[in-house]
């Protein structure tokens, strides 16, 4: 069962071959007998998850299912679950319960799907190997000994090692397309305002957004038809009529034009990874796609601009962690001034800290216009780079990744290298286009991403492209020995 | 850019954000690899660019002022640290 996609536990669910408490029965049975080998979850409620199962027995047999009635799914960390422990991955927030849910999980909720967990993540969605996590890594499931990438980690692992159906992440600089590529699943980070941010706890606001990773692109357009739309209650959600995602995904291929940017590449691929990406862009072209040379003069400044607006963004909304209100408080604050500081020593880590002090300056008086403001106009060049390349190609493709999952501890004490690391996946959130990964081969038996960058609102092509080259290959059924051996 | 220990500290007080004696040094050198790789930025000719603060050059969106949400005090005051009838308890700001 656990092998099955959403869209097959789906049929099955409305066929009556198995109902929604046996599904999400066999789904915590996974978890509670293997996670610990993954550390994928933070939290899981069993007796909510089967209550919430029963309800949507109950719906599917009065005949009133939606397509997602039923599905049991793992949520990140970052999206407020009414009831349920939302730590965002850090001690500031281990004892927070939300008062509310996110639109989001409000949306799974009242389309009757089934909340099995919530999944392990870098702190405050900071960091891409998962490491800075309160609560330990996430281990990858192809090869435990390396990351399973971040912040969204343990979204990706769970996904891979088939202990949920399909996941929630986010992605602010690639935190959605670097763990699915590096767990070989497929993930789709949308248009800026595409998902409601609310209750999604906020990093960089103008980056942040919300997404699917599930086993294939079919399942992420079902995903997304759920999560996609107008909130009134997100004064930055976009007011775009939402499409049904899937229904274009059989469209033709035929005239579709790719455009290669020069600087995904080049110098810092590896090349093993490089030749699964050029393989997987021929079956493409196998369905009809003309591939052009692309150019983005200004992808050089992505990593120092990123590296300004994120952390000036992050050190600003992160300042309402003051242990007053909800989250963690320090043990007798001799005085207002010591509560503030000793609490916020106490609750965040390490990375977490760097980022508000490099963002505390960046913003701070007299530096200003060197810094954020020079990032914002930077950013404007780096859009406008893409806009320009959507003038001649339909969608752009390139690697995910500079390479394959790294090992755990590689980087994990050197900043500057571990940020690197998304040189390929920050440029789409600062300039506010979908973009998504999908597998493409194996290096060292470690999956391989490909990269899809769509203009904005266009996650529609996105996910047709995804799901034409995902009919022709097979590389997105793939699922780790680990996990076989260990079932 | 070069930046000290000092600096650091003074940052550090604006982000209410205490770092002990032993980390501080270990901290400095971190945001200082951090700011010479953002630095390279300052090299880009950005002259006459307008600043971008969203990708969609979304102004932001208004509602009419009307009430829309209930009001939750209980459930608010019941996931913070201190509360006393019905207040947020911190330590005495004044004597």
């Amino acid at each position: 069962m656990h092998k099955h996609t959403v869209s097959q536990l789906s049929r099955g669910l409305r066929e009556g071959k198995y109902s929604s408490v046996e599904v999400t029965r066999h789904y915590l049975q996974r978890i509670a007998r293997l996670d610990e080998r993954y550390n994928a979850f933070i939290s899981v409620d069993e007796q909510a998850a089967l209550a919430a199962a029963e309800a949507a027995d109950a719906r599917l047999a009065s005949g009133d299912g939606a397509p997602l009635t039923g599905i049991p799914l793992a949520h990140k960390d970052i999206f407020c679950t009414q009831g349920l422990k939302t730590s965002c991955g850090s001690r500031m927030l281990d004892n927070f319960v939300p008062p509310y849910d996110a639109t989001v999980i409000e949306r799974f909720r009242s389309a009757g799907s089934v909340i099995l967990g919530k999944t392990n993540m870098d702190e405050f969605a900071m960091g891409s190997s998962n490491e800075s996590s309160y609560y330990g890594t996430a281990h990858n499931p192809w090869n435990t000994s390396c990351v399973p990438g971040g912040s969204s980690g343990g979204s990706a692992a769970a996904v891979a090692a088939l202990l949920a159906p399909a996941a929630t992440g986010t992605d602010t600089g690639g935190s959605i397309r670097q763990p699915a590529a590096f767990c070989g699943i497929t993930g789709l980070k949308p248009t800026y305002g595409r998902v409601s941010r609310l209750g999604m706890i906020a990093f960089a606001s103008s980056l942040d957004q919300g997404g699917p990773m599930a086993r294939s692109a079919e399942d992420c357009a079902l995903l997304l038809n759920t999560m996609a739309g107008h909130d009134p209650r997100d004064s930055t959600s976009s007011d775009v009529p939402v499409e049904d995602y899937t229904a274009g995904l059989e469209k033709s291929l035929k005239g579709l034009r790719i455009g290669l940017p020069d600087a995904y590449f080049g110098e810092g691929l590896d090349s093993a990874t490089g030749e699964c990406i050029r393989l997987a862009l021929k079956e493409l072209e196998a369905l009809g796609a003309t591939l052009t040379a692309v150019s983005l003069p200004h992808s050089a400044l992505t990593i120092p601009t990123y590296y300004i607006v994120a952390p000036a963004e992050a050190s600003t909304n992160l300042s309402r962690y003051d242990g007053v209100r909800y989250g963690h408080r320090c043990a007798d604050p001799a005085d207002l001034h010591d509560l503030y500081t000793r609490t916020r020593e106490e609750g965040f880590g390490d990375e977490v800290k760097r980022r508000i002090l490099i963002g505390t300056y960046a913003l701070s008086a007299g530096y200003y216009d060197a810094y954020y403001k020079k990032a914002q106009q930077a950013r404007r060049l780096i859009r406008q780079d893409f806009l320009d390349c959507f003038q001649s190609v339909d969608i752009i493709a390139g690697p995910t990744t500079p390479g394959p999952a790294f090992a755990l501890g590689a980087k994990d004490n050197d900043p500057v290298s571990m940020y690197l690391e998304d040189v390929y996946t920050l440029a789409v959130n600062l300039a506010g286009l979908p973009g998504m990964s999908l597998p493409a081969g194996f290096v060292q038996d470690k999956p391989v991403g490909l990269q899809l960058i769509g203009p904005h609102f266009g996650e529609g092509r996105l996910l047709n492209v995804a799901h034409r080259l995902q009919q022709a290959t097979d590389w997105h059924t793939r699922t780790p020995a680990d996990g076989e051996n260990a079932a | 850019m070069t930046i000290t220990q000092d600096d650091i500290e003074k940052i550090a007080e604006l982000a209410r954000i205490r770092i002990s004696g032993e980390e501080i040094g270990e901290v400095t050198q971190r945001i200082t690899e951090i700011l010479q790789m953002v630095d390279t930025l300052q090299a880009a000719d950005t002259s006459n660019i307008e600043p971008m603060a969203n990708p969609l050059d979304a102004t932001q969106q208004l509602r009419a002022d009307e009430v829309t949400e209930l009001n939750r005090r209980d459930d608010f005051l019941a996931i913070a640290p201190a509360v006393e009838d019905g207040l947020f308890m911190v330590p005495r700001v004044i004597e």
